[in-house]
């Protein structure tokens, strides 16, 4: 890691248990800003799960996260935070430029109201997805790919310096996977830096100047070309770690699985 | 007051009650199970609520107060609200508990508009309306008790006899219907039992508790099992223990309603299942965590004792190892535990016949000295050795960094399973890196 | 018209308007039933305020009440997270809670004027005889002050956090990242939403104050994209609902209260059947349209 370029994000011993049951274990990496990075695993490699407890919406077990150096919960106006689209209830009745305002509320703080300017600046990002002529469309009547422009375009309302985004090209057509990476590029350019799970490793190399290898625990990270290697893929995909999930399986099991346990060792 | 109960009990009237009440309680909490699991808890509470129309105009049509009219009533209303909100939510974005509070709430609505129109014009009192608001099993008589009674035992026989099918329903149902069996006329089934057994309970918890005994019991029972079989007999056996007390309570004296009552004894059995229950209790919870607490530190006692033995054997120069007494202070050090802890630690080990505790003599600044025994030895041998494994593992075949092994592998692994601990052996003897007890990884 | 008329249709109005706005959110949230399990545990509240300060109404009643409904959401919120279904913790609780008051009510307040069929469905046509009297001068109905106390609360609230809102009931995980205190916000709205039930209680009872709660906004879901709309829709749809109920229960002698809830699913009705956004016969007439057009074009 070149030391002329700054840490954005930095997540030391990041470990996170579902019902005791550890699904990410002492997860370290350290990722300069002004990178696109790919975060690449098989399923129940724990993907969302990092996100989410990078962002504390799920707690960890043991670890911090630092954002430019200081604590996640003081950095939250540099992050900016793009959820997978179907967490959300898209009959609910708002319009599109509804949605985009939203990424303003951080800046706006409680009690204030969104100003001309937030509308204007909610209507710049709309402009920078191609959505600016769908801005009082009702979100139901978006597609899939539309529907996840409105959540890029409220990630960059937000105006931050870190983005997190959990699957953005899941189910959008190519055009829209085009447009989509074509914006990342540009985020890249203007210094920002962007984490993305990404599932088709195919565009990996194409799409990511670095990569974070995961499943279960942090396999590899680094700039793609000496990272995304043979041997990392199959360290990743591999099923070298069913011992690790056998043993976060058993010791998740209710106590009386683990009695019976105890009797045959005996 | 003993006899009061003898006399109670005695009578031809207040024994059909109870065994009304007794049966109603076992199917509903039968039928209960099968609503929790097909994620339907609430439509009992839906379909009691939505009977209140369909008794009032059963009642208005006949002009009597007896079961049976009352209870076709009643069915065909409920059947009538459960169309309604599938077709709510199928042909518009209101989602499904929108839709059945709607349906509860409206047809509620009309019910209380038809009763009291009765009531107005005369008909019936309005003893009729709160005997179905709240029930009041007590004024149940003979004929009305044997329809509830019959009711209940064929709904009771239906859940045996499709016991299989049920299970199917509720667990994998594409599965059934990969094997050519009809899940959806039995879906059906089970939805118009559910109706049925709301329906001949009305009289007895009335309409707005009705959905307590559905709900109550089979939730209850989930605290003690995980077996489908057991849980089913759980969920009657407190269904019918709340019909009882309930109802004797009522009888016995008080003017109290039935209703609440029973519904209060399943709510009692309910809390005593979540603290005490022996699968998902809380007690359970806490219990097993203070176990599995103290196991890590007497496993680690053992451990630190065992590596103590190590070093100092290599200190002396001798042919390694060494068994000798440790004082209690360098190991509350070592553990870092304060000495309160790490005497209750020992205690216990000392218990399962794994150490000596001796006081030092002479210098009581020592203060005591510890020891371990044949026994000890041979189990803080195992202990290292599967820690060690789990740490090799870890480091080598899992990529962790050298720093966080020690700290992850505290806990699993004093619950890696047998089977697992063979798998690392064999791995790591493949890659030549079994010892017998293998050397810790990192710096003592 | 008579003045009662006027001050029993007034509370009707404010209660249908009130739940309906607050129910809204419920709506949205798919909360509805949490609003059915909170507006019969107030009960237990009523009577155990009503036990400890030996006086019906007033602020302890309030509080009592309030703090019943947030003790609902909260053990619902306990028993799901320690691994009940969320509809089985809902009935669960609600049931045991509301059985305890009835029988509290029963056993240690059957003389006052709160019984069983008033908790469900209120005594709307004696609100105008209970008078608040305010330095001995008589200010309306007490109802009228609580339950409209209970709704401008309630605007206001909405008011000043319209935004904070909108974004929990939306996407409260996205809210999070923005540093929005998520939970409280949800507690307060169950606080409001507790309030207003204990307001309307009095009026409609519980069973009522749930088809309140719950119809007017499902109603005004059916007919408006725009939330700010929703919400005036919902009012709109509550106080149309308590107009047609109160003439219905007048016309044919019955039950107000019932005749209100009537009322509500009847408007309910007609917007899901005629919505011109997305109800069933304009969508079914569309999509006929559009067919034949094929054909002709054919």
């Amino acid at each position: 890691m070149s030391l002329d370029k700054e840490i954005a994000v930095e997540v030391h011993d990041l470990t996170v248990a579902y019902h005791r049951r550890p699904v990410l274990w002492g997860v370290d990496f350290a990722l300069p800003a002004g990178h696109l990075i790919g975060l690449i695993g098989p399923n129940g490699a724990g993907k969302s799960t990092l996100l989410k407890a990078i962002l504390n919406m799920v707690p960890a077990a043991s670890g911090w996260v630092k954002i430019y150096g200081k604590p996640y919960a003081q950095q939250k106006r540099l992050v900016g935070y793009v959820p997978q689209r179907e967490s959300v209830d898209w009959d609910f009745p708002v319009n599109v430029l509804d949605v985009v305002l939203m990424g303003r509320y951080g800046h706006l703080g409680l009690l204030r109201r969104p100003r001309r300017a937030d509308y204007e600046f909610a209507m710049a990002c709309l402009e920078q997805v191609g959505m600016a002529n769908y801005a009082r469309r009702q979100i139901s009547q978006l597609s899939g790919g539309q529907q996840q422009r409105v959540f890029l375009a409220r990630a960059l309302a937000q105006e931050a310096l870190v983005y997190f985004m959990d699957e953005p090209f899941a189910g959008v057509d190519a055009a829209t996977e085009r447009s989509i990476i074509g914006l990342l590029e540009q985020l890249k350019k203007d210094g920002k830096t962007v984490l993305v799970v990404h599932h088709d490793l195919q565009t990996v190399q194409e799409y990511f100047d670095w990569v974070l290898l995961l499943n279960m625990r942090l396999i590899a990270a680094g700039p793609t070309e000496v990272t995304f290697t043979d041997e990392n893929l199959r360290k990743t995909y591999g099923g070298r770690l069913t011992i690790l999930s056998q043993a976060a399986h058993a010791f998740s099991q209710p106590a009386d699985a683990l009695v019976g346990r105890e009797g045959r060792e005996g | 007051m003993m006899e009061a109960l003898r006399d109670l009990l005695t009578d031809a009237n207040v024994r059909w009650v109870l065994i009304g009440t007794l049966l109603l309680g076992i199917s509903s909490g039968l039928l209960g199970c099968f609503a929790m699991l097909r994620r339907r808890s609430l439509m009992g509470d839906v379909l009691a609520h939505t009977a209140l129309p369909g008794v009032a105009v059963a009642f208005m049509l006949t002009q009597t107060k007896s079961v049976l009219p009352l209870l076709v009533g009643a069915v065909i209303a409920g059947l009538v609200s459960t169309a309604c909100v599938d077709v709510i939510t199928r042909y518009s974005r209101i989602k499904e508990d929108t839709a059945q509070g709607l349906v509860l709430t409206v047809f509620f609505g009309v019910g209380v508009v038809l009763l009291t129109h009765v009531a107005r014009t005369g008909a019936a009192g309005q003893s009729g309306l709160n005997r179905f608001l709240f029930g009041q099993a007590a004024s149940l008589i003979g004929n009305d008790v044997k329809v509830i009674a019959v009711a209940a035992v064929i709904l009771t026989v239906l859940i045996v006899a499709f016991f299989k099918e049920f299970k199917l329903l509720a667990f994998d149902r594409g599965f059934g219907e990969g094997m050519g069996i009809n899940m959806l006329a039995l879906d059906r089934l089970l939805m118009l039992m559910v109706v049925v057994g709301v329906s001949i309970g009305l009289q007895a918890v009335g309409v707005v508790l009705m959905s307590s005994l559905l709900v109550t019991p089979a939730a209850a029972a989930r605290y003690w099992t995980d077996r489908l079989e057991h849980m089913l007999l759980l969920a009657a056996a407190f269904g019918g223990v709340s019909g009882i007390v309930g109802t004797v309570v009522s009888l016995f004296g008080t003017r109290l309603a039935t209703g609440p009552l029973i519904v209060l004894a399943a709510t009692g059995l309910f809390v005593l299942s979540l603290i005490f229950g022996s699968r998902r209790g809380l007690l359970r919870k806490v219990l097993h965590q203070l176990r599995v607490r103290d196991r890590v530190a007497r496993e680690n006692l053992l451990r630190v004792l065992y590596e103590t033995y190590e070093t100092t054997g290599v200190d002396r120069g001798a042919e390694g190892f060494a068994r000798h007494p440790v004082p209690e202070t360098v190991l509350a050090v070592r553990m870092g535990l304060r000495p309160r802890t790490l005497r209750r630690v020992v205690r216990i080990a000392e218990r399962f016949g794994w150490l000596t505790v001796q006081r030092a003599a002479g210098d009581p600044n020592v203060g005591r000295l510890i020891m371990l025994t044949n026994e000890g030895l041979a189990e803080a041998q195992q202990v290292t050795r599967r820690h060690r494994l789990w740490e090799m593992y870890l480091m080598y075949e899992a990529d962790f960094a050298v720093d966080h092994v020690d700290r992850d592998a505290d806990d699993i692994e004093h619950y890696l399973p047998p089977d697992v601990v063979e798998e690392l052996e064999r791995r790591l003897q493949m890659e030549g890196r079994e010892p017998i007890v293998p050397p810790s990884v990192h710096p003592l | 018209m008579m003045i009662e008329d006027f001050w029993v249709l007034l509370t009707a109005s404010l209660v249908a308007s009130s739940c309906g706005f607050i129910g809204s959110f419920l709506v949205l949230r798919k909360m509805a039933m949490v609003g059915d399990a909170i507006s019969h545990s107030v009960l237990l509240g009523i009577v155990l305020a009503f036990l400890l300060t030996q006086q019906l109404g007033g602020i302890a009643m309030f509080i009592g009440a309030a703090l019943m409904g947030l003790f609902t959401t909260f053990v619902i919120q306990l028993l799901h997270q320690g691994g009940a279904q969320e509809d089985a913790a809902i009935g669960v609780t609600f049931t045991g809670l509301f059985a305890l008051g009835v029988v509290l009510l029963s056993l240690y307040a059957s003389n006052v004027h709160l019984d069983t069929e008033h908790v469900l469905f209120g005594e709307i046509a004696y609100v105008p005889w209970d008078i608040l009297v305010w330095n001995g001068i008589e200010l309306g109905p007490r109802a009228v002050w609580t339950v409209g106390g209970a709704f401008l609360l309630t605007l206001v609230v909405t008011g000043l956090f319209f935004k904070e809102f909108k974004l929990c009931a939306f996407d409260p995980a996205y809210a999070l990242t923005l540093g929005i205190p998520v939970t409280l916000f949800h507690y307060v709205q169950m606080t409001l939403v507790s309030l207003t039930t204990v307001a309307a209680f009095d009026s409609v009872g519980a069973v009522l104050g749930v088809a309140m709660l719950i119809v007017p906004g499902a109603t005004a879901y059916l007919l408006t994209d725009k939330l700010e709309r929703m919400l005036l829709l919902s009012v709109v749809v509550g106080v149309l609902s308590a107009v047609l109920g109160y003439g219905f229960a007048v016309w044919l002698d019955v039950s107000i209260s019932g005749a209100m809830a009537s009322a509500a699913g009847f408007v309910f009705a007609l917007a899901f059947l005629f919505s011109p956004r997305s109800g069933i016969i304009p969508t079914a007439w569309r999509r006929r349209r559009v067919l034949s057009g094929d054909g002709a074009e054919a």
